[in-house]
Protein backbone atom coordinates (compact mmCIF):
# COMPACT_ATOMS: atom_id res chain seq x y z
CA UNK A 1 0.00 0.00 0.00
CA UNK A 2 2.89 2.37 0.85
CA UNK A 3 4.74 1.58 -2.07
CA UNK A 4 1.64 1.92 -4.46
CA UNK A 5 1.32 5.32 -3.08
CA UNK A 6 4.37 6.30 -3.04
CA UNK A 7 4.02 6.20 -6.71
CA UNK A 8 1.65 8.37 -6.81
CA UNK A 9 3.21 11.69 -7.83
CA UNK A 10 1.29 15.18 -8.26
CA UNK A 11 1.91 15.45 -11.97
CA UNK A 12 0.22 11.81 -12.27
CA UNK A 13 -2.85 12.40 -10.33
CA UNK A 14 -3.15 16.03 -12.13
CA UNK A 15 -3.38 13.79 -15.45
CA UNK A 16 -5.66 11.28 -14.30
CA UNK A 17 -7.85 14.14 -12.55
CA UNK A 18 -8.03 15.64 -16.23
CA UNK A 19 -8.42 12.19 -18.10
CA UNK A 20 -11.63 11.06 -15.44
CA UNK A 21 -13.21 15.01 -15.79
CA UNK A 22 -12.75 14.64 -19.49
CA UNK A 23 -14.61 11.13 -19.03
CA UNK A 24 -16.88 12.67 -16.94
CA UNK A 25 -18.30 15.48 -18.82
CA UNK A 26 -17.73 13.13 -22.51
CA UNK A 27 -20.49 11.18 -20.68
CA UNK A 28 -22.65 13.68 -19.23
CA UNK A 29 -22.90 15.79 -22.19
CA UNK A 30 -23.08 12.44 -25.59
CA UNK A 31 -23.76 9.72 -23.35
CA UNK A 32 -26.55 10.19 -20.69
CA UNK A 33 -29.64 10.90 -22.08
CA UNK A 34 -31.30 13.82 -21.62
CA UNK A 35 -34.07 15.01 -18.96
CA UNK A 36 -37.65 14.38 -19.61
CA UNK A 37 -38.47 17.04 -17.31
CA UNK A 38 -36.06 19.76 -17.41
CA UNK A 39 -34.44 19.00 -20.77
CA UNK A 40 -30.41 20.29 -21.55
CA UNK A 41 -30.41 22.65 -17.98
CA UNK A 42 -30.32 19.49 -16.05
CA UNK A 43 -26.85 18.86 -17.60
CA UNK A 44 -26.01 21.27 -14.70
CA UNK A 45 -26.78 18.79 -12.40
CA UNK A 46 -23.47 16.44 -13.35
CA UNK A 47 -21.17 19.58 -11.92
CA UNK A 48 -23.30 20.98 -9.31
CA UNK A 49 -23.86 17.91 -7.51
CA UNK A 50 -20.15 16.44 -7.23
CA UNK A 51 -19.35 19.95 -6.28
CA UNK A 52 -21.66 19.69 -3.50
CA UNK A 53 -20.70 16.00 -2.73
CA UNK A 54 -17.12 16.66 -2.29
CA UNK A 55 -17.29 20.26 -0.70
CA UNK A 56 -19.14 18.39 2.75
CA UNK A 57 -16.83 15.23 2.39
CA UNK A 58 -14.11 17.62 2.28
CA UNK A 59 -15.36 19.60 5.39
CA UNK A 60 -15.77 15.97 6.99
CA UNK A 61 -12.08 15.02 6.08
CA UNK A 62 -11.06 18.72 7.86
CA UNK A 63 -12.11 17.18 11.12
CA UNK A 64 -10.72 14.06 11.16
CA UNK A 65 -7.39 15.51 9.93
CA UNK A 66 -8.28 17.98 12.88
CA UNK A 67 -8.91 14.93 15.40
CA UNK A 68 -5.52 13.59 14.43
CA UNK A 69 -4.03 17.00 14.96
CA UNK A 70 -5.16 17.15 18.91
CA UNK A 71 -4.40 13.35 19.23
CA UNK A 72 -0.84 13.90 17.76
CA UNK A 73 0.22 17.36 18.24
CA UNK A 74 1.82 16.68 15.08
CA UNK A 75 1.40 19.57 12.50
CA UNK A 76 1.45 17.84 9.25
CA UNK A 77 -2.43 16.87 10.81
CA UNK A 78 -3.33 20.76 11.15
CA UNK A 79 -1.76 21.81 7.62
CA UNK A 80 -3.71 18.79 6.26
CA UNK A 81 -7.18 19.99 7.86
CA UNK A 82 -6.33 23.83 6.88
CA UNK A 83 -6.06 22.89 3.19
CA UNK A 84 -8.80 20.88 3.30
CA UNK A 85 -11.23 23.22 4.21
CA UNK A 86 -9.69 25.77 1.78
CA UNK A 87 -10.83 23.72 -0.99
CA UNK A 88 -13.96 22.55 0.43
CA UNK A 89 -14.78 26.85 0.42
CA UNK A 90 -13.71 26.97 -2.95
CA UNK A 91 -15.64 24.24 -4.37
CA UNK A 92 -18.79 25.71 -1.78
CA UNK A 93 -18.44 28.93 -3.38
CA UNK A 94 -18.80 26.75 -6.96
CA UNK A 95 -21.98 25.09 -5.39
CA UNK A 96 -24.02 28.55 -4.92
CA UNK A 97 -23.31 30.06 -7.71
CA UNK A 98 -23.89 26.83 -10.44
CA UNK A 99 -26.86 25.80 -8.06
CA UNK A 100 -28.00 29.62 -8.44
CA UNK A 101 -27.75 29.57 -12.61
CA UNK A 102 -29.60 25.98 -12.50
CA UNK A 103 -32.20 27.74 -9.92
CA UNK A 104 -32.77 30.69 -12.44
CA UNK A 105 -32.79 28.59 -15.66
CA UNK A 106 -35.74 26.04 -14.16
CA UNK A 107 -37.51 27.94 -11.85
CA UNK A 108 -37.18 31.27 -12.50
CA UNK A 109 -35.40 32.70 -9.49
CA UNK A 110 -31.91 32.77 -8.25
CA UNK A 111 -32.11 32.42 -4.85
CA UNK A 112 -35.11 30.88 -2.91
CA UNK A 113 -34.92 31.32 1.13
CA UNK A 114 -37.81 28.88 1.66
CA UNK A 115 -35.79 26.02 0.53
CA UNK A 116 -33.89 23.78 3.50
CA UNK A 117 -31.26 22.58 1.00
CA UNK A 118 -30.11 26.11 -0.06
CA UNK A 119 -30.37 27.84 3.24
CA UNK A 120 -28.39 24.66 4.93
CA UNK A 121 -25.89 25.05 2.60
CA UNK A 122 -25.56 28.80 2.62
CA UNK A 123 -25.05 28.30 6.56
CA UNK A 124 -22.21 25.63 5.99
CA UNK A 125 -20.77 28.10 3.61
CA UNK A 126 -20.59 30.85 6.43
CA UNK A 127 -19.58 28.73 9.03
CA UNK A 128 -16.56 27.77 7.57
CA UNK A 129 -15.95 30.89 5.85
CA UNK A 130 -15.48 32.35 9.49
CA UNK A 131 -13.04 30.03 10.06
CA UNK A 132 -9.51 31.77 8.82
CA UNK A 133 -10.71 35.00 10.73
CA UNK A 134 -11.43 32.97 13.64
CA UNK A 135 -7.88 31.07 13.19
CA UNK A 136 -5.33 34.50 12.46
CA UNK A 137 -7.37 36.01 15.30
CA UNK A 138 -4.95 34.02 17.33
CA UNK A 139 -1.35 34.73 16.85
CA UNK A 140 0.28 32.22 19.20
CA UNK A 141 0.93 29.08 16.78
CA UNK A 142 0.21 26.11 18.78
CA UNK A 143 -2.50 27.83 20.39
CA UNK A 144 -3.89 29.46 16.86
CA UNK A 145 -3.80 25.49 15.78
CA UNK A 146 -5.34 24.19 18.43
CA UNK A 147 -8.38 26.47 17.95
CA UNK A 148 -8.46 25.97 14.81
CA UNK A 149 -8.82 22.12 15.21
CA UNK A 150 -11.66 22.47 17.51
CA UNK A 151 -13.48 24.54 15.26
CA UNK A 152 -13.30 21.87 12.33
CA UNK A 153 -14.21 19.15 14.17
CA UNK A 154 -17.28 20.87 15.85
CA UNK A 155 -18.22 22.12 12.20
CA UNK A 156 -17.26 19.12 10.65
CA UNK A 157 -19.97 17.22 13.43
CA UNK A 158 -22.96 19.87 12.05
CA UNK A 159 -22.36 18.51 8.59
CA UNK A 160 -23.71 15.14 8.66
CA UNK A 161 -26.57 16.67 11.08
CA UNK A 162 -27.14 19.57 8.91
CA UNK A 163 -27.38 16.97 5.82
CA UNK A 164 -30.02 14.98 7.96
CA UNK A 165 -31.77 17.73 9.19
CA UNK A 166 -32.77 18.34 5.63
CA UNK A 167 -33.41 14.87 4.15
CA UNK A 168 -36.25 15.21 7.21
CA UNK A 169 -37.38 18.80 6.42
CA UNK A 170 -40.01 18.90 3.63
CA UNK A 171 -38.73 19.72 0.60
CA UNK A 172 -39.92 23.08 -1.25
CA UNK A 173 -38.83 22.63 -4.99
CA UNK A 174 -34.99 21.73 -4.57
CA UNK A 175 -35.32 17.72 -5.39
CA UNK A 176 -33.76 15.23 -2.41
CA UNK A 177 -31.06 13.76 -4.94
CA UNK A 178 -31.20 9.88 -5.19
CA UNK A 179 -34.31 9.96 -3.04
CA UNK A 180 -36.93 8.79 -5.63
CA UNK A 181 -38.49 5.71 -6.08
CA UNK A 182 -35.76 4.36 -8.58
CA UNK A 183 -33.65 7.22 -8.69
CA UNK A 184 -31.53 8.29 -11.62
CA UNK A 185 -31.84 5.74 -15.00
CA UNK A 186 -28.35 3.64 -15.27
CA UNK A 187 -26.32 5.02 -18.06
CA UNK A 188 -27.77 9.02 -15.93
CA UNK A 189 -25.71 7.58 -12.60
CA UNK A 190 -22.61 6.30 -14.73
CA UNK A 191 -22.12 9.62 -15.93
CA UNK A 192 -22.45 11.04 -12.52
CA UNK A 193 -20.16 8.30 -10.87
CA UNK A 194 -17.72 9.30 -13.14
CA UNK A 195 -17.94 12.74 -12.56
CA UNK A 196 -18.01 12.63 -8.93
CA UNK A 197 -14.85 10.35 -8.86
CA UNK A 198 -12.93 12.99 -11.31
CA UNK A 199 -14.50 15.73 -8.95
CA UNK A 200 -13.13 13.80 -5.64
CA UNK A 201 -9.85 13.53 -7.58
CA UNK A 202 -9.70 17.31 -8.39
CA UNK A 203 -9.98 17.72 -4.97
CA UNK A 204 -6.88 15.60 -3.79
CA UNK A 205 -4.83 16.66 -6.60
CA UNK A 206 -5.87 20.59 -5.54
CA UNK A 207 -4.97 19.56 -1.73
CA UNK A 208 -1.80 18.24 -2.67
CA UNK A 209 -0.59 21.05 -4.70
CA UNK A 210 -1.63 23.40 -2.18
CA UNK A 211 0.36 21.19 0.63
CA UNK A 212 3.53 21.26 -1.85
CA UNK A 213 3.32 25.15 -2.15
CA UNK A 214 2.88 25.34 1.52
CA UNK A 215 6.01 23.07 2.81
CA UNK A 216 8.39 24.41 0.14
CA UNK A 217 7.11 28.06 1.91
CA UNK A 218 7.66 26.29 5.34
CA UNK A 219 11.32 25.28 4.15
CA UNK A 220 11.96 28.80 3.09
CA UNK A 221 11.02 30.48 5.67
CA UNK A 222 13.25 27.86 7.92
CA UNK A 223 16.33 28.43 5.94
CA UNK A 224 15.98 32.32 6.24
CA UNK A 225 15.44 32.36 9.97
CA UNK A 226 18.24 30.05 10.49
CA UNK A 227 19.96 32.38 8.64
CA UNK A 228 18.94 35.09 10.37
CA UNK A 229 19.86 33.97 13.53
CA UNK A 230 24.02 33.23 12.96
CA UNK A 231 24.29 36.68 11.47
CA UNK B 1 -21.34 30.20 -36.88
CA UNK B 2 -24.62 30.22 -34.60
CA UNK B 3 -24.91 33.74 -33.77
CA UNK B 4 -25.43 33.63 -29.56
CA UNK B 5 -29.23 35.42 -29.80
CA UNK B 6 -30.10 32.15 -31.52
CA UNK B 7 -28.69 29.54 -28.36
CA UNK B 8 -31.37 28.29 -26.51
CA UNK B 9 -31.52 30.20 -23.23
CA UNK B 10 -31.38 26.49 -21.36
CA UNK B 11 -27.80 25.90 -23.32
CA UNK B 12 -26.85 29.49 -21.74
CA UNK B 13 -27.18 28.78 -18.56
CA UNK B 14 -25.73 25.49 -18.55
CA UNK B 15 -22.63 27.28 -20.28
CA UNK B 16 -22.61 29.70 -17.84
CA UNK B 17 -22.69 27.01 -14.77
CA UNK B 18 -19.65 25.16 -16.16
CA UNK B 19 -17.81 28.60 -16.62
CA UNK B 20 -18.39 29.93 -13.87
CA UNK B 21 -16.57 26.88 -12.43
CA UNK B 22 -13.96 27.55 -14.35
CA UNK B 23 -13.50 30.73 -13.73
CA UNK B 24 -13.22 29.92 -10.07
CA UNK B 25 -10.68 26.85 -10.80
CA UNK B 26 -8.64 29.37 -12.83
CA UNK B 27 -8.37 32.10 -10.28
CA UNK B 28 -7.10 29.74 -7.65
CA UNK B 29 -4.81 28.38 -9.97
CA UNK B 30 -3.12 31.66 -11.42
CA UNK B 31 -3.12 32.71 -7.34
CA UNK B 32 -1.41 29.95 -6.23
CA UNK B 33 1.08 30.70 -9.70
CA UNK B 34 1.49 33.44 -8.09
CA UNK B 35 2.72 32.17 -4.58
CA UNK B 36 4.93 29.86 -6.62
CA UNK B 37 6.69 32.36 -8.34
CA UNK B 38 6.92 34.30 -5.14
CA UNK B 39 8.93 31.22 -4.05
CA UNK B 40 10.98 30.69 -6.66
CA UNK B 41 12.11 34.43 -6.34
CA UNK B 42 13.14 33.68 -2.95
CA UNK B 43 14.89 30.33 -3.43
CA UNK B 44 16.94 32.24 -6.61
CA UNK B 45 17.77 34.75 -3.56
CA UNK B 46 18.95 32.52 -0.84
CA UNK B 47 20.43 30.24 -3.52
CA UNK B 48 22.84 33.49 -4.86
CA UNK B 49 23.30 34.40 -1.07
CA UNK B 50 24.19 30.44 -0.49
CA UNK B 51 27.30 30.90 -3.10
CA UNK B 52 28.74 34.40 -2.36
CA UNK B 53 31.73 34.39 -0.12
CA UNK B 54 29.53 35.47 3.12
CA UNK B 55 26.90 33.13 2.53
CA UNK B 56 29.17 30.22 2.36
CA UNK B 57 30.58 31.40 5.62
CA UNK B 58 27.35 31.90 7.09
CA UNK B 59 25.59 28.35 6.23
CA UNK B 60 29.01 26.87 7.98
CA UNK B 61 27.91 28.68 10.92
CA UNK B 62 24.02 27.55 9.72
CA UNK B 63 25.37 23.50 9.56
CA UNK B 64 27.49 23.81 12.86
CA UNK B 65 24.76 25.21 14.76
CA UNK B 66 21.93 22.90 13.32
CA UNK B 67 25.27 19.90 14.25
CA UNK B 68 24.83 21.33 17.77
CA UNK B 69 20.90 21.70 18.35
CA UNK B 70 21.09 17.45 16.87
CA UNK B 71 23.41 16.24 19.87
CA UNK B 72 21.78 18.30 22.28
CA UNK B 73 18.93 16.52 21.31
CA UNK B 74 20.72 12.88 21.13
CA UNK B 75 22.12 13.81 24.49
CA UNK B 76 18.55 14.54 25.95
CA UNK B 77 16.74 11.28 24.24
CA UNK B 78 19.88 9.43 26.00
Amino acid sequence: MARALSLITLRRLAIATVAVLAAGYALAFFYAPEDADQGFIQKIFYLHVPLATVALLGFMVAAVHAIRHLQTGDPIHDARAYVSIHISVIFGLAVLLTGAIWAKGSWGIWWEWNEPTLVSFLIVFLLYATYYPLRYAVEDRDRQARYASVFAITAGAFVPLNFLAVRLAEPLIHPRTFSSAGGLPGSMLFAFLVCLAGMALLWVTLIWFELDAKRASGDLGRIRRALEATA
Amino acid sequence: MTPLLAIESAELYVAGAYLVFLLLLLIYVAIMAAKLQRIQRELRSLAEFAESPRGRRDLGRVREREGRIESAREGAQR
